[in-house]
């Protein structure tokens, strides 16, 4: 095992990708002579050179298209966002042309390409640039949602991601980049897609959540320990593909959920998987499910609101009480 | 006969280089009055990088200084009326406008007095009054909106314009072209400035386009200029004249304004490095100055001395500290704050908000 950064863990996954396959490359905004707007492309551009580590104009939608054309082609691009509230222009590439591409032409056209850059808010980043914006993606069929919280996960996820011959919508955070942690140092280290992890294991709650928002569930889970209170945290890793089987077991053991979540509310990740657990598990149930998420408003400047509008470990901690009728 | 001509009209010139207020066609008081825009700028700037290293100010902060000119010569010209939209680099054109000092300073420190109530912040700086349309974070997101903008203008029959700032960067974003297209196509009164500081980030604009700026508005049938943008007079008597033109129908133009940043693209990016070298960026503040230039011109002129700068540098600084004061001592934007503005109305049926929290409970 070696400790390294989020980031570091991702050019890692990005180097050996490359190096493995010839066929991969990087594209995006400032990710070659910059070495990326948060350095996670750092040092790729001297060693794979220019043909396959591209700085591309300001043209989100544009180099987007050209990513989907190259995949169709034969290629297997990986675009960068400089971080998904970008993403937003091109998301007409991704979802009308990306994620429907394999089915549209009966399967002639295989679609391995991964978008990856940071989601959800930073600090005081004001509402343009404080978006978490995987359920657009999850959205859609034919597209894959990957949200890594940890750095092995980041590392073993993307390179799946990357191996993936379907495209994946791969969401990073900001404040995660220099977030330390033990990655196995297997060069073949792949974590396959669709499993979901246990973070902390407890038998009283399950707290689900997903991308950097397990830091927080973590947290209230510590706390929560502290008042005699054992949680389940549940990383699903994947959004979709979702690790139901997963859900299901911590369901059936806690018979109580709470679903934690950085993004709205309102037709959520959250609000899929709160309607799967009762659909497939409603008698093992003791409480509704409650989810904790975003203040239901865009995200404010001020400091203070921000605080407010974000999802909080005591927001967790008020929810778990709830549900266990405290 | 013919021979005089062209030597007096020589010497004209020659006369008009010499005096370069005549020239523009601007009166001492203007150019001095210019003069003390630009000290503001730039010393608000700095203000508010002195605030952000010490933490009153976060998130992102896009600096304007070494562009002050570009600002000053631009909007100052316009009426109270015209509307001027701008991306996030925006501070010292909402000042320009006419927002007030202490509301930009108060939007930067994110409290309650702020132009957008502290919800916006440095990105986000509006004011309807001044018919200053924003900041905005999106690149090249503005522009369709700037050329809505002059489509009312039209639809009214009003006598205004629509002017919009953009980067460099932000001419290779389709929304750019599709609105020129349509500006072009319905003739707005809309100008569309590029204000060229020759990098978007880290990516000299050379790197990401085959042809100039001012070719960038060809394919549309909209006429293309530029201007030195670091000349506040140049650039003054340019969009005043612009301006007439456009309000008596002249249709959309394009501005290839030239200039420079002085400073890392935010404040968490850094002045140089492998995109630009220390020296080029010495040379620039060496030589394009827009403060230092313009001084050069008045003190040769004689309508400026060495104590007078001081005086109005003074109350620039004193301006700029007053509004640093008034940003601190205005408070937090109250915690009900959160759902307000969020809907025009809060209809009598059907839910509004979802994240069941008390807070939004009361609001709707
Ligand atoms: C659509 C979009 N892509 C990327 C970004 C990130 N970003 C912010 S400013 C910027 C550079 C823009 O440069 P330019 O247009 O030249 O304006 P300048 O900062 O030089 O004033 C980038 C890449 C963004 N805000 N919006
Ligand atoms: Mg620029």
């Amino acid at each position: 095992m070696a400790v390294m950064t989020y980031r570091e863990a991702l050019n890692e996954a990005l180097r050996e990708e490359m190096a493995r396959d010839p066929d991969v490359f990087l594209m995006g905004e400032e990710v070659a002579e910059y070495d990326g707007a948060y350095k996670v492309s750092k040092g790729l551009l001297a060693e794979f050179g220019e043909q396959r580590v591209v700085d591309s104009p300001i043209s989100e939608l544009g180099f987007t298209g050209l990513g989907v054309g190259a995949a169709m082609a034969g290629l297997r691009p990986v675009i960068e966002f400089m971080t998904f509230n970008f993403a937003f222009l091109a998301i007409d590439q991704v979802i009308n042309s990306a994620a429907k591409m394999y089915y549209m032409s009966e399967g002639q056209f295989p679609m391995p390409i991964v978008f990856r850059g940071p989601t959800g808010a930073a600090l005081q980043l004001s509402a343009q640039h404080s978006q978490a914006c995987e359920t657009y993606y999850s959205h859609a069929p034919g597209c894959k949602v990957v949200t890594p919280g940890t750095p092995a996960d980041a590392k073993g996820l993307l390179k799946a991601a990357i191996r993936d011959n379907d495209p994946v919508a791969f969401m990073e955070g900001e404040l995660l980049y220099n977030f330390k942690g033990e990655v196995p140092d297997d060069d073949d280290f792949v974590i396959p897609l669709g499993v979901a992890d246990l973070k902390h294991e407890g038998g009283d709650v399950s707290i689900i959540t997903h991308g950097k928002m397990i830091h927080v569930a973590l947290q209230a889970a510590q706390k929560l320990e502290k008042e005699g209170i054992h949680a389940d945290v549940l990383d699903l890793r994947t959004i979709r593909p979702l690790d139901m089987d997963a859900i299901l077991e911590t369901v059936q053991k806690t018979n109580r959920a709470v679903y934690l979540e950085e993004g709205w509310p309102y037709a959520g990740t959250g609000a899929q998987i709160v309607s799967m657990i009762q659909e497939e598990a409603f008698d093992h149930l003791d409480a509704p499910i409650i989810r904790v998420t975003q203040a239901d408003v865009p995200m404010p400047y001020a400091k203070n609101l921000e605080m407010l509008a974000k999802p909080s470990a005591n927001h967790v901690i008020e929810a778990v009480n709830r549900v266990l009728y405290r | 006969m013919a021979e005089t001509k062209t030597k007096t009209k020589a010497k004209e010139k020659s006369a008009k280089k010499n005096d370069p207020l005549g020239q523009h066609g601007i009166s001492g008081e203007l150019a001095l009055d210019l003069m003390r825009d630009m000290l503001l700028y730039r010393r608000f700037e700095e203000k508010a990088e002195e605030a952000y290293a010490i933490g009153k100010i976060g998130g992102f902060c896009h600096l304007h200084i070494g562009q002050e000119a570009a600002a000053a010569g631009s909007i100052k010209p316009l009426r109270r009326d015209d509307y001027v939209m701008s991306a996030y680099r925006e501070h010292t054109q909402a000042l320009a406008k006419g927002v007030h000092p202490n509301a930009v300073m108060a939007e930067l420190y994110g409290r309650k007095d702020g132009a957008s109530g502290g919800k916006g912040g440095s990105m986000h700086i509006f004011d309807a009054e001044c018919r200053f349309m924003g900041g905005h974070g999106i690149v090249g997101g503005q522009v369709p909106l700037a050329t809505g903008i002059g489509w009312k203008i039209k639809y009214k029959g009003e006598d205004t314009v629509s002017l919009v700032f953009m980067g460099d960067a932000a001419v290779n974003q389709g929304g750019f072209h599709e609105a020129l297209n349509m500006a072009a196509v319905w003739q707005l009164p809309c100008i569309f400035v590029v204000e060229n500081n020759e990098y978007g980030m880290g990516t000299a604009f050379s790197r990401v386009s085959r042809t100039d700026m001012a070719t960038k508005s060809t394919p549309h049938g909209i006429p293309a200029h530029s201007v030195d943008g670091q000349d506040v007079l140049a650039t003054y008597a340019f969009f005043r004249d612009l301006a007439d033109k456009v309000r008596q129908g002249a249709g959309p133009q394009f501005v290839d304004l030239q200039t420079y940043r002085f400073r890392g693209h935010s404040m968490s990016d850094p002045v140089s490095g492998t995109y630009r070298s220390v020296e080029e960026v010495e040379q620039a503040k060496h030589e394009r100055d827009p403060i230092a230039i313009l001084r050069d011109v008045l003190m040769k002129a004689g309508l400026l001395d060495q104590a007078t700068l001081e005086d109005m540098d003074a109350e620039a600084r004193e301006l700029s500290a007053e509004a640093a004061d008034f940003a601190d001592a205005s408070p937090l934007p109250g915690p009900e704050a959160l759902y307000t503005n969020v809907w025009a109305e809060i209809n009598p049926n059907g839910r509004l908000f979802f994240d069941g929290r008390p807070e939004s409970e009361e609001a709707s």
